[in-house]
């Protein structure tokens, strides 16, 4: 018998199409011919494309032919021919983008198609009418389709079902939005068994992860979708900034390169303009606005705006009036632009991945190569830079590794299934299982989800008469009240911001003393308009009277009444700057290990701008280059203080974790740490005693001070009161329906009435710490704010490997995270010393030796 | 930020034990929560709102069911440690007014030996008008012991001697080192609104108008419940929310 050959069968073109292709002088492409032949086969599918490939016709492909086909025979089957295609974005204007696009080969082609999107903007009366009477290709979001599966007509609606197009795959998965949207596939191959699958996706680090996603999975692994890879665009222009400024010690600014940034954006036709924060995204809109001498039309996107201003840049940038956009990644999806031929990219790329998916967004045309530029805004994040553009020349990929389905999204799906129709558990645990992010998962984890669903899963049995879903006669688990139907219609969805507050422009009033002195701030006059939404948090950090850059503007804070949080037009130039940190990513492992390997071979640094390699020439002199496989700890003298300062170069969040961990150790030794910081690639922590001397004299180790045991007691002690991990219950929390995020008819009111999910986590923990909310709570923080994950690796990685170098000064490598003290804030076992800190100054005003 | 150093002997007298003065009476700020009046012998709580997480689950919003349990734990070590002959549960004992009838029985028992050997005294709140006669202890709308008034809900403008909750009090501190959201006393020396101590009870922030209208002459220091003792802090540095 010969070998089956593993190319795909030859695909059939009906001349309908093929005649189309030719009257548009196109050529079908040999991917969009695969996918085709693979989906008339009946196959899941996935299609890795680079952008501008056509991967969107592509995925649309087979269903057209699919439906032309039907149209063409005589119709015997009774009512409407049914849903045949779903698809689902990631974004919901992607959604309707991808609709306009489809609409245009359906009608030139005369297929009498019904093509219609369903988002959260889509009227009542509409979504009611889809629901009875479907159009044949449906184009949504994972929240929408999670609704339309827990609704009782979801058998109905989704039996007709033949295909279903995952677009953007690659960045959908790595969150709890894949996991919500792999269980809702699960469940949609259970209604309608003939189904198959499309994911659409950018390179990745690994396909085989996206092609078991597709499928069901049976717990070997072995369950793979097929694989279609179109060939790679042209090799992008990649180049570094190379300033004729001083490049800053540290910051995020990059105010040193804004005229040079300016003139490559007047060159250019439209440049997007990329940066990490949103902060960096008002403060560099704002710059160039002050030197915009041309007036060029320079727009800012970012996710705290608000929804209808955001649209309109959008548009603006759809028709080309504009000339840059400044954005955070609310872009790096997404729409076609067309005539974006320059991106710029301010900071740190992050990721080689993430670079790559940001090029991509200049010049959707394969045969001519994307224009990049990259802006380090300071030194550390030159070598950065220079190790993302080597790793994008190769074509090296750092996509984050599939996650393990989140527990608190499970629930949230339990619950939703029951809203559908009464299942059997047994049954339920083997749909779920079959969902790649689920596939390991036990049923003991999924009893004890099922019973959190059900009377919220205490030891404590009092809550039996209020069970949300109950056992009827025949074993079947099904709600017990439409109310919570209601509740969970609400409540869906995996996307829990921090606490917002919109903020409204009022009158200004407010000032400064109002604010310190007894006066108590009054009911503001409200109904001005809403600007956008900002994080509780960061709000936190400011006094009424305070600036901050908000929409490309200075406001003043003037109060914050309920969920809103009321500004003014500010004057003067100086705010003080956004610290909010929305849309901050962590430096890659694999970028970081890249940086590791550049800094430790100076035969390298002919690539890196003269005043770079002077910098690291000078920290070789004076103290030494951390090795690729080290980690450098050099401890220093300063100002009165004893410095120790590490460099991991595994990113803020596990380094923020790192230092919490190490002070509390440092105080139990007696070393009397005082406070750390943090930045993306080294730990500065200061403290009463002279470690350096401990260390030299043998009376600490640093491989004990470092040893990986301080992720055991010393873990879980400060989980225990770190707000961080009360924000990561909170979320799961809210996604496993704990609590409500809104309550029918009381949005307004929704910060009143909902419980500070802080006290129950203090409960919780003492009473039942094995709860599975607990539990999903630390598998959070494993990979999330905490990024316990990798700090475990770097650990065990550094044990034996750490050098130490006592120096009698600071070293060149150490000024960028020294220059973060006083700019980030300070860390440390904080609380209570917090308030002694305030009572001291009480007693000092009352006793006249400071002022107020 | 303001700049002024302080010294380790300024710190030191900030966290010398902590009394409050009201109406010329002196009393101790415990860092549970709880105020004791030394020279009676007496312990004041506030607002303990036992069985609240039942109270959600009827609108099957299943929080944990270890409230009741957790409040009564810390109210046992807080009686524990003063040893009193007379406890005022200054009103909103109970989160609503079926409550003590979903107790459980291991609850029950420890309330029981918390008011075994004592006088206990069930003040009315607007959550328990009529505090339970099956759970021990008298019922009482308000009280008086020499200068002070015990009641749940204060009363607006000056009022000379009382101690009330009804608003659980929290301040949110802000320094050079953070800021800390915490329940606090409230006091300008001639009232005292407590804070709420029980485990579910949410905070209003002591810049919120609601305290205006009781602190008519002066602003009220804030009493900051910290993890081992309470801290003075001035309401000037108690920021809003």
């Amino acid at each position: 018998m010969r070998k089956r050959k593993t190319q795909a069968p030859r695909a059939l073109l009906p001349p309908l199409f093929a005649d189309w292709f030719a009257a548009r002088g196109w050529t079908p492409r040999n991917h969009q011919l695969e996918l085709l032949a693979h989906a008339q086969a009946g196959e899941s599918t996935l299609l890795v494309a680079p952008t501008g490939a056509g991967k969107t016709l592509a995925g649309f492909l087979p269903s057209l032919v699919e439906l032309a086909a039907q149209a063409a025979a005589p119709r015997n089957a009774p009512g409407g021919p049914g849903l045949h295609t779903l698809y689902i974005s990631p974004l919901k204007a992607l959604a309707v983008d991808v609709a306009r696009n489809l609409e245009l080969p359906a009608a030139e082609m005369n297929l009498h198609l019904r093509i219609e999107t369903r988002t959260g903007d889509t009227s009542a009366s509409k979504r009611q009418r889809q629901r009875r009477d479907p159009p044949q290709i449906l184009l949504t979001t994972p929240e929408q389709l999670a609704l339309l599966l827990a609704s009782p007509d979801s058998q109905f609606l989704f039996a007709t079902l033949r295909r279903v197009v995952l677009d953007e795959l690659h960045a959908m998965v790595t969150s709890k939005r894949g996991d919500l949207l792999a269980l809702d596939l699960a469940r949609l191959r259970t209604i309608a068994p003939g189904m198959s699958a499309t994911g659409l996706s950018a390179t990745v680090r690994d396909h085989d992860e996206l092609r078991r996603y597709l499928v069901a999975q049976d717990g070997s692994g072995s369950q793979m979708a097929a694989l279609v890879t179109a060939p790679p665009g042209a090799a992008a222009d990649l180049s570094m900034l190379d300033t004729r400024e001083r490049l800053p010690w540290s910051g995020h600014g990059a105010a040193h390169a804004i005229g040079e940034i300016y003139e490559q954006i007047k060159h250019a036709t439209t440049a997007l303009v990329f940066v990490n924060t949103r902060a960096q995204a008002e403060g560099i809109f704002q710059q160039l606005w002050r030197i915009n001498d041309d007036n060029l039309p320079i727009a800012l996107h970012h996710g705290s705006l608000d929804a209808s201003q955001r649209r309109r840049v959008e548009e603006a940038m759809a028709q080309g009036l504009l000339r840059a956009v400044v954005c955070t990644s609310t872009l790096d999806l997404g729409i076609d632009w067309g005539a974006v031929d320059l991106v710029i990219n301010i900071g740190a790329p992050k990721g080689a991945s993430r670079l790559a998916q940001r090029i991509g967004r200049a010049n959707h045309r394969l045969d001519e190569p994307s224009r990049a530029i990259l802006v380090p805004s300071n030194r550390f994040e030159v070598l950065e830079c220079r190790a993302a553009i080597d790793a994008a020349n190769e074509g090296a990929q750092d996509t984050p590794p599939a996650r393990r389905g989140a527990l608190d999204v499970l629930c949230q799906h339990i619950l939703g299934m029951a809203c559908a129709a009464p299942f059997s558990a047994h049954a339920l645990h083997a749909e779920i299982s079959s969902a790649e992010p689920y596939s390991a998962l036990d049923r003991a984890s999924f009893d004890a989800a099922l019973d959190f669903v059900a009377t919220g899963g205490y030891a404590l049995r009092t809550y039996d008469r209020f069970a949300k879903i109950r056992q009827n006669s025949e074993g079947l688990w099904r709600i017990s009240n439409p109310a919570v139907a209601q509740a969970y219609r609400m409540n869906v969805g995996t996307i829990v911001e921090a606490d917002m507050l919109k903020v409204r422009l009022v009158q200004g009033r407010a000032s400064k003393a109002a604010a310190s002195g007894p006066t108590y701030t009054g009911p503001l006059r409200r109904g001005g308009r809403v600007l956008g939404e900002i994080e509780e948090y960061f709000l936190e950090t400011l006094a009424p009277g305070d600036t901050f850059l908000f929409g490309g503007e200075i406001l003043a804070l003037q109060g914050i009444v309920e969920n809103e949080a009321l500004v003014s037009r500010a004057r003067g130039d100086t705010p003080k700057v956004p610290s909010y940190a929305g849309g901050k990513f962590p430096l890659s492992t694999y970028l970081a290990a890249r940086v590791r390997a550049l800094l430790s071979n100076p035969k390298l640094w002919k690539s890196l701008p003269a005043q770079v390699a002077e910098w690291l020439e000078l920290q070789r002199a004076r103290s030494v280059l951390p090795g690729a496989g080290d980690l450098l700890v050099e401890t220093f003298p300063r100002g009165g203080r004893n410095y120790l300062v590490a460099y991991p170069f595994e990113g803020r969040l596990a380094h923020q974790t790192l230092g919490m961990l190490l002070t509390r150790r440092m105080e139990r030794l007696g070393l009397m740490p005082m406070g750390f910081v943090a930045n993306e690639y080294a730990l500065a922590i200061w403290s009463v005693a002279d470690v350096g001397a401990r260390l030299r004299n043998g009376l600490v180790s640093l491989d004990g001070l470092f040893a990986q045991d301080m992720l055991g007691d010393d873990l879980e002690e400060w989980l225990e009161e770190s707000a961080l991990m009360k924000r990561t219950f909170r979320q799961c929390a809210v996604i496993s329906g704990l609590i409500e995020r809104r309550f029918p008819g009381k949005e307004k009111s929704g910060r009143q009435v909902t419980i500070s999910t802080d006290l129950i986590y203090d409960v919780l923990r003492r009473h039942q710490p094995d709860h599975i909310l607990l539990r999903a709570a630390r598998e959070d923080a494993a990979v999330g704010l905490l990024d316990l994950a990798r700090l475990a690796q770097m650990l065990a990685r550094v044990q034996g490997h750490i050098v130490h170098k006592d120096l009698a000064r600071i070293s060149p490598l150490a000024v960028p995270v020294m220059l973060e003290i006083g700019r980030e804030p300070v860390y440390g076992e904080a609380q209570d010393e917090i308030l002694a800190e305030a009572a001291a100054m009480l007693v000092a005003e009352a006793s006249g030796s400071v002022g107020p | 930020m303001t700049g002024a150093r302080i010294s380790i002997a300024t710190l030191r007298a900030a966290t010398a034990p902590q009394e409050i003065v009201i109406a010329g009476v002196s009393l101790t700020a415990d860092a549970s929560g709880v105020l004791f009046l030394d020279s009676e012998r007496l312990l004041i709580v506030a607002d303990l709102h036992l069985e609240k997480g039942s109270s959600y689950a009827r609108r099957r919003v299943l929080l944990p069911p270890f409230d009741t349990a957790a409040t009564l734990g810390h109210l046992a070590r807080a009686i524990a440690r003063y040893n009193p002959a007379r406890v005022i549960a200054l009103g909103d004992s109970f989160h609503d007014r079926a409550a003590a009838e979903r107790m459980g029985d291991q609850d029950r028992a420890s309330l029981r030996a918390l008011q075994a050997g004592r006088d206990w005294i069930w003040i009315a709140g607007n959550h328990d008008p009529l505090p339970p006669a099956a759970l021990g202890g008298t019922a009482q709308d308000e009280i008086r012991i020499g200068a002070l008034t015990f009641r749940h809900e204060p009363r607006a403008g000056a009022c000379y001697g009382e101690i009330a909750g009804h608003l659980h009090p929290v301040a949110r501190v802000v320094t050079a080192s953070g800021s800390l959201r915490r329940r606090c006393f409230a006091s300008d020396g001639e009232r005292c609104i407590m804070p709420a101590f029980g485990a579910y009870a949410g905070g209003l922030n002591l810049r919120d108008v609601a305290f205006a209208p009781l602190f008519p002459a002066r602003a009220p220091q804030a009493h900051v419940l910290g993890r081992q003792r309470v801290y003075a802090i001035a309401h000037a540095q108690c920021h809003a929310d």
